[in-house]
């Protein structure tokens, strides 16, 4: 390992060391093969558009989003609420290590808290693309701002977010930092933080639901399951990631130990896709045995309302998705060496299918009637899927190098 | 590549390597800096004084005088127009609430016109905090109404229900705003600071009435067309990417008049005043006609009542 022969003496202070394990981690991570160099370049590209974008929606006003008084959150806040789903569902690999003591996992675990950081990072970008006055931000500080808590649940979501933030990247960070240093982690450092990160991941998605499920004016989010909802969904498209990571990981990266955390998470799958399906389930019974006036967001989504049907073809792509990929994980045979390509896709269907469910198909219906039941659709402008895609790029590039500044570890922690 | 080839020196591998990923870097932060050259364009429309303001709450009596006389003198460079902007407070004993005959308005739009020109709304997008609904007679049920109705007005069979800000006791969008840049006064109006509003929209989210809107460009108003009687809370032209609503024309109605809607009522549907005055004439009202609130399995409390003769 390249990073062991820089290792500081005892006698550093970590106010000088640990900055220099983030520089040589930084340096060793912008190495790599010249596939490497075309996925960042490619991600950079992606990004500048989309840094583009969102400075001209700042000069020229959010009049070019397709957003309207009617439909005042879009794609932005659909990807944010997505986004804090995965960063939930990137626990998924923390509960099975270090509650059920899976040494497997414990290898692998730092995986899915980098996943977090970079999920965080791009939930926190998504928001501030969505502000009218990016340049006002800081009244959001507390301290120097004006911070509505406890009443407003978007002060909570601030705090819950930021403090997930910094949850993982301690323990990242000191794992990390530990090996560098070539010794050993002190438990007292990190398990209690990492105890604490399983409880926050619950909360970040579950104050998100709030922020919906708190308006009384919008029937369609105003449920009691949302949260459960998008605790469930979180728990499919999370792992569903980690998967997909960790099967390319196999094949362009030297670490070895991957089959057992893939079964792992393909079994909790198996689990949390069915909970999201009955779930989606009982509230569309709910909702159309019962009928009346809370219908029409559903009935809109579903089948479209008053020959408005911008939505119907996303949400039945998602219950394709979502369906097909249940029926995958439920065959036993999935995990077979042979059928390697049939998880992975069934992985890709069951985060498409939840993307859709968590973002059209949540933050749009919840405006579509609007509150004086006008029927006014939405659909992205191309300025908003360029800053999308640009925040997605950014996000990617994030993970990729935080996964390169893991790999001296992960390659390390194989068993001898 | 070429730098894992063992002949060359490791030094010398190291500096190149570092000569090429440092050429990446700069090219990399140059192209950045060009993506987001339009930002340059919208900071030169926000001066530092304007960046730097604070919540309108916390302005000393000559932090205020300074705000104001900025913003006048920003109306005059962006627009072309001379006016005042007023720092209206509420009247200690007021609290106003506004009443709708339902049996008597018609749906001839001159309120939404009226709030419109009054409040210096956006020429282009055609805005007003006022939507009328055209609903089928026997229904409350706003499923089955239209805002777009066009044609002679009253049709048979249809009855119209204006709805603007409902000045709820209990607002949900006051709940929501993360930095308190919207609140409730003591006499009942609920206002924006346009200067602190950060643009996140949850208060038009959380609204059930429709009552917010969102300034999504720079609102367009000829000079000619602009009210020069404005506040700083209410009808003085709003910056781009803030929130706005209804504030019962406080401009107006704190100096002693009427809001403009009601001004321009020609049917006489409208009834506005201080529900604290015993002897007012919607006190009368709500005490003696059939009153209807809308949505009032809120819990939203409004100040804004529709009755029936």
């Amino acid at each position: 390992m390249s990073s062991s022969t820089v290792t500081p003496t005892e006698s550093d202070s970590h106010i000088t060391s640990y900055p220099r394990f983030i520089g040589r981690s930084l340096w060793l991570a912008t190495e790599g093969s010249f596939a490497f160099y075309a996925w960042m370049t490619m991600l950079t590209a992606l990004f500048l558009v989309g840094a583009n974008a969102w400075a001209n929606q700042v000069a020229g006003g959010m009049i070019s989003t397709h957003m309207t008084d009617h439909v005042s959150w879009g794609l932005y806040i659909a990807n944010f609420t997505f986004m804090v789903g995965l960063a939930a569902g990137g626990v998924m690999m923390v509960i099975p290590a270090y509650l059920y003591h899976d040494r497997k996992m414990h290898d692998v675990v730092i995986i899915g808290e980098l996943l977090a950081i970079a999920a965080i990072v791009m939930c926190l970008m998504f928001v501030v693309a969505d502000l009218g006055r990016p340049d006002r931000f800081w009244h959001m500080v507390p301290g120097i701002g004006k911070f509505n808590f406890p009443i407003s649940m978007l002060t909570w979501d601030v705090i819950v977010l930021n403090g997930y933030l910094i949850l993982n990247l301690h323990i990242c960070g000191y794992l990390l930092y530990m090996r560098f240093l070539g010794r050993q982690p002190n438990p007292v450092w990190y398990v209690p933080f990492v105890m604490l990160s399983i409880i926050w991941a619950i909360s970040i998605h579950t104050v998100t639901a709030f922020l919906y499920c708190g308006l009384g004016g919008r029937p369609f989010w105003n449920t009691a399951l949302l949260a459960p909802r998008f605790l469930a969904s979180a728990f499919v498209s999370g792992p569903a990631f980690i998967i997909v990571t960790m099967a390319m990981m196999r094949g362009l990266t030297q670490v070895k130990g991957l089959e057992r955390p893939i079964a792992t998470l393909t079994k909790i799958i198996r689990v949390t896709i069915l909970i999201n399906l009955l779930m989606v389930v009982s509230e569309l019974f709910t909702e159309f045995y019962t009928g009346g006036s809370h219908v029409s967001a559903a009935k809109y989504l579903f089948f479209g309302l008053h020959g408005k049907t911008a939505l119907v073809p996303w949400t039945w792509t998602a219950i394709g998705l979502n369906i097909t990929a249940a029926c995958l994980f439920l065959w036993p045979g999935l995990l077979g060496p042979k059928f390697r390509w049939l998880l992975v896709s069934a992985c890709l269907m069951a985060f498409v299918g939840a993307w859709i469910e968590k973002g059209m198909g949540l933050i749009v219906p919840g405006f579509i009637p609007s509150t004086l039941h006008e029927v006014v659709e939405y659909v992205p402008s191309m300025l908003e899927w360029k800053v999308t895609i640009g925040i997605w790029a950014f996000g990617l590039m994030v993970f990729t190098i935080a996964i390169k500044t893991a790999l001296p570890t992960l390659r390390q922690s194989e068993p001898s | 590549m070429t730098a894992n080839k063992p002949s060359l020196p490791i030094v010398e591998n190291f500096s190149r390597r570092a000569a090429v990923k440092g050429g990446f870097a700069t090219l990399g932060a140059a192209s950045f800096v060009a993506a987001i050259s339009p930002l340059r364009h919208a900071a030169q429309n926000s001066s530092a004084g304007e960046f730097m303001q604070n919540h309108y709450t916390e302005l000393t009596p000559e932090q205020k005088s300074d705000v104001l006389a900025r913003l006048e003198s920003e109306a005059k460079e962006n627009y072309g127009a001379d006016v005042t902007i007023g720092d209206d407070r509420p009247i200690p004993g007021t609290k106003f609430v506004y009443a709708i005959n339902l049996s008597v308005c018609n749906g001839n739009g001159k309120c939404v016109e009226a709030c419109h020109k009054e409040n210096n709304h956006d020429r282009a997008t055609n805005q007003s905090y006022i939507r009328v609904l055209e609903m089928p007679v026997g229904t409350m049920d706003m499923e089955q109404g239209s805002t777009t109705y066009t044609g002679i007005v009253p049709k048979d069979g249809k009855f119209y229900l204006p709805v603007q800000c409902q000045q709820c006791d209990e607002p949900p969008c006051v709940d929501v705003c993360p930095v308190k840049a919207t609140w409730k006064e003591e006499d009942g109006i609920v206002v924006v600071d346009y200067n602190w509003c950060i643009g996140c929209r949850y208060c038009e989210a959380a609204c059930p009435y429709h009552a917010r809107r969102f300034n999504w460009k720079k609102p367009e108003v000829p000079a000619e067309e602009i009210n020069p009687d404005q506040s700083y809370l209410s009808n003085r032209i709003r910056p781009v990417g803030v929130v706005e609503k209804c504030t019962y024309c406080l401009h107006r109605t704190r100096r002693g008049k009427l809001p403009a809607c009601l001004e321009a009522c020609p049917t006489g549907a409208r009834v506005f005043g201080n529900i604290l005055d015993k002897d007012s004439n919607i006190r009368w009202i709500l005490e003696n006609k059939r009153v209807y609130i809308l949505k009032e399995e809120l819990g939203t409390k409004p100040a804004f009542f529709y009755y029936f003769d």
